[in-house]
């Protein structure tokens, strides 16, 4: 019952006929990634994951990891999956073929990602982290900062991490107290305490790469003020190899509501006369670095919670097809049948369904912005692709994570009392899936960013842009599509409602346009998802016209027809909403709550 | 020493087989294909022999449709140094099998086949026996070890009994069974490199062989639903249903 099964056809049906995959290996640079290679790659990372990853997931939950005197013990079978993860190249896959990766589209790295993610949430944080450490170095590292460390970090033999929360700097990270004195030798030392560091200390790997932001010494008040450092567990000998300890310790890790496996370490830089580090990139400038690469560790959180998404729904559309209980409605004395003949429990079902599919779609679809953002010959497709990944990336994040939650919550409904007991294993998901609407910036936060620096910031130029291809696709979602389409339209409507209203609102009434964020980032991503989905069905159309037998078309429609009605209707709801410009929320006195 | 594994693309073992609704055969529209579970294990053992410094280059062959293709560069992402794909979308039967890959036996002068002791799809077990006795080879089937010296190779089988050992003389036929190995994920590199590996297609027709089926299909059904067993009273009731009714003992 904890099997997971990649769900290949429709991986491959987003890829191809939604992302643009063949578009995507036609660029520059992507030219060993053609469909039999993407293929066969989609193919081992499916056996890899549901046959060494998730059956290690239920263990990552109930014997987590373990903390003694500065020393992290992970669940017992990661350290053996980690090092075959990393012998069989699965670190590297998207990473620079100059310091040993693949050199693969982003695309086809989302979609193995979401396998590791669904196979297992808590291991796929360490692979995860890691790449966010070789981006940061990528964008801001020295010559040889890149090379004592990127190469070790794509090959996986040492792991990455990021420093950023302190006890009094989470979502505010002007608040960063963190210190680093120049030893005078090019070097700093580096004291402070940071928190809520994933994978921050493990047994997993020969060192660890903390990426660590502070303030160096006069440096200005405030987010101008903040730095990046590399401080690696061991620091390099004069041969690269790990030497000396240095002096950061992990001083406890913290007991969570789920990713038990996933050790979230507090670390203590300096307290025996200073951690080793060197300056990454500029002084002052380390958050506007975390920013660049931030972007892509939001998105993958969104991922992580396709990811969580897709294994409760797996978990309970099975339990649903095997438990019998009742007999169905309308058929008198009847036989008992499984749940699933139940119109709640098939409701239930899609509910989940048609959103993992409409969350996938559009999370596929930004990962090839981001190829096309870096690869399009074309600085004008560039430029867009650009645009759109920026536009969406907080949706990703913050629409799919809080879908996520509410879907493995389903999950755990359709299972009945059993899915209240630890042992059915639904639970973990939905345990698993909570921190994702939290960490890399809450839901709250993508919402913010989106509203002023994605859409106000620029008077929703792209957005409208966004708003216009929509329309053209809503267009075709005719004759037998008809009642989707006419969803479709009525939420664009308030979709471009919304937008108008925000960039008319967002300076005169700063606190009535937040007030609204969050509901505008659902009402978009659910716009969004439909648009993706209304896609689908056109090609899920003529499939069937064609007279391709393939079950997928069919379901395909079913999924699309199910949020058409169950998702798209709320976008006019959730424009209301944000047009009321925070009434209540603002209205009510402090002392009232 | 060269070593020839061949592979066989069929239904893949996740997947539950459904009948055609004329009965024809199993329906294998929509349906996920993959590399025959034995052959993997055959393909596993000598890439295994060329890393251990026995074997100097394995060549998988399929037989089959263009798709074949797919399974030959599964086959080299676990390290088969090239392919061979003999092309037809002829009905292929175990002894027309045998003889094409007898015909590639002869072009190439393997000293070891290693197959599948059988394919997930007809569970026939022919071919490799088939293949010996065309070549007029020793052949070792149902293989759980496998260990090459001096010319020899000394083959621990699984037998009805237990395990039976046989020492046969190079160049020879072993067919592999499930604990033979277990077969390695393909790493990510190697994925990539199997792309770049070469692959020659022949036909049929190019190695002088006639394909054309020698068994006739009449009709595939699915096997009878079980139905519900029957409570006996004592041991004696069951003896004797056991022995009049099933009529097994």
């Amino acid at each position: 019952m904890s099997e997971y099964h990649a769900p290949l056809a429709d991986i491959r049906f987003v890829m191809q006929e939604l992302a643009g995959l063949d578009q995507v290996v036609a660029l520059p640079d992507y030219r060993d990634a053609t469909p039999d290679v993407v293929d066969a790659i989609l193919e081992e990372a499916a056996k890899f994951a549901g046959g060494v990853l998730a059956p290690l997931n239920r263990a990552g939950d109930t014997d987590g990891a373990k903390w003694q005197d500065t020393v992290v013990t992970t669940t017992p079978g990661f350290k053996e999956a980690y090092r075959q993860f990393v012998e069989n190249g699965w670190n590297s896959v998207s990473c620079d073929p100059e310091f040993g990766g693949q050199g693969l589209p982003r695309l086809l790295a989302t979609a193995v990602s979401e396998m590791w993610k669904a196979a297992n949430h808590a291991f796929s944080l360490c692979p995860m982290l890691t790449q966010g450490a070789i981006e940061a170095l990528t964008i801001a590292g020295n010559e040889q900062q890149k090379a004592a460390f990127l190469p070790k970090l794509i090959s996986g033999e040492w792991t990455g991490t990021m420093n950023l929360t302190e006890p009094s700097a989470g979502s505010d990270l002007a608040a960063v107290r963190s210190r680093a004195e120049p030893v005078g030798d090019g070097t700093y030392r580096v004291f402070g305490q940071k928190i809520f560091i994933t994978y921050g200390e493990h047994d997993m790997a020969d060192n660890i790469v903390h990426l660590v932001l502070a303030r160096t010494p006069n440096a200005p008040e405030g987010v101008k003020g903040i730095s990046l450092f590399v401080v690696p567990k061991f620091r390099l000998q004069a041969d690269g190899a790990p030497g000396e300890r240095n002096d950061v310790y992990c001083v406890s890790i913290e007991h969570k509501l789920g990713i038990h496996g996933s050790p979230t370490a507090v670390l203590a830089f300096g307290d025996h006369g200073g951690a080793i580090g060197t300056l990454v990139g500029e002084e002052n400038r380390g958050l506007e670095y975390m920013f660049i690469m931030m972007n892509s560790a939001r998105f993958n959180v969104g991922l992580e919670g396709l990811g969580d998404a897709e294994r409760a729904y797996q978990r309970a559309a099975a339990y649903a097809k095997e438990r019998i209980q009742g007999t169905e409605l309308g058929v008198r004395g009847g036989p008992k049948v499984p749940i699933i003949k139940h119109p709640d429990v098939r409701r239930m079902l899609l509910s989940m369904r048609s959103r993992i599919e409409a969350m996938r779609a559009l999370a596929y679809n930004v990962a090839a912005a981001q190829d096309n953002a870096r690869h399009n010959p074309d600085q004008q497709a560039r430029q867009e692709a650009q645009a759109f990944a920026d536009l969406m990336i907080p949706v990703v994040k913050g629409w799919s994570t809080e879908s996520a939650i509410d879907i493995a919550s389903v999950g755990i409904q359709v299972h009945g009392g059993m899915g209240f007991i630890e042992e059915t294993g639904a639970a973990q998901h939905l345990r698993d899936a909570r921190i994702t609407a939290i960490y890399e910036g809450t839901t709250a936060i993508q919402a913010n960013d989106l509203i002023g620096r994605k859409i106000a910031r620029e008077k929703g130029v792209t957005i409208k842009a966004v708003i216009d291809r929509m329309l053209v696709d809503a267009a075709r979602l005719d004759g037998d599509l008809e009642s989707i389409g006419i969803r479709q339209m009525a939420a664009i409507a308030a979709l471009d409602r919304a937008v108008d209203w925000l960039v008319a609102n967002f300076a005169a009434d700063p606190k009535a346009a937040h007030a609204g964020a969050v509901p505008f980032l659902f009402l978009l991503g659910i716009t969004a998802g439909g648009w993706q989905l209304g896609r689908a069905a056109v090609i899920a159309r003529a499939k069937i016209a064609a007279g391709d037998k393939d079950p997928f078309w069919p379901a395909k429609l079913a999924t699309t027809r199910f949020f058409a009605a169950h998702s798209l209707t709320q976008a006019p709801g959730l424009a209301e909403a944000i047009l009321s410009g925070g009434d209540g929320a603002l209205a009510m006195a402090d002392d009232s709550f | 020493m060269k070593i020839l594994v061949p592979v066989k693309r069929v239904i893949d073992y996740n997947v539950k087989a459904r009948v055609k609704a004329d009965g024809s055969g199993v329906d294998l529209a929509n349906v996920k294909m993959s590399m025959n579970p034995f052959d993997e294990i055959s393909v596993e053992e000598a890439v295994r022999l060329k890393e251990a410094g026995i074997a100097t280059e394995v060549v998988a062959v399929s037989c089959g449709v263009a798709a074949c293709q797919e399974t030959l560069r599964t086959a080299m992402a676990i390290g088969a140094d090239r392919g061979i794909l003999v092309e037809t979308d002829a009905d292929l039967q175990p002894l027309a099998v045998a003889k094409l890959l007898k015909a590639l036996c002869d072009k190439e002068q393997p000293q070891l086949v290693i197959c599948g002791k059988q394919a997930i799809d007809d569970d026939a077990n022919q071919t490799g026996q088939m293949l010996a006795a065309l070549q007029n080879w020793p052949q070792a089937t149902f293989a759980s070890k496998l260990a090459i010296a001096d010319g020899k190779a000394t083959v621990t089988r699984e037998i009805d009994g237990g395990l039976e050992t046989l020492v046969i003389s190079l160049p020879a036929v072993v067919t592999t069974d499930l604990r033979m190995n277990e077969p390695r994920y393909a790493t990510l590199p190697n994925i990539m490199k199997a792309k770049k590996k070469p692959l020659d297609t022949v036909k049929p027709a190019d190695l002088g062989v006639d394909v054309t089926p020698r068994l006739t299909t009449l009709k595939v059904v699915e096997p009878p639903k079980r139905s519900a067993g029957v409570k006996v009273a004592d041991v004696a009731e069951l003896v004797n249903k056991l022995k009049n009714e099933a009529k097994v003992i």
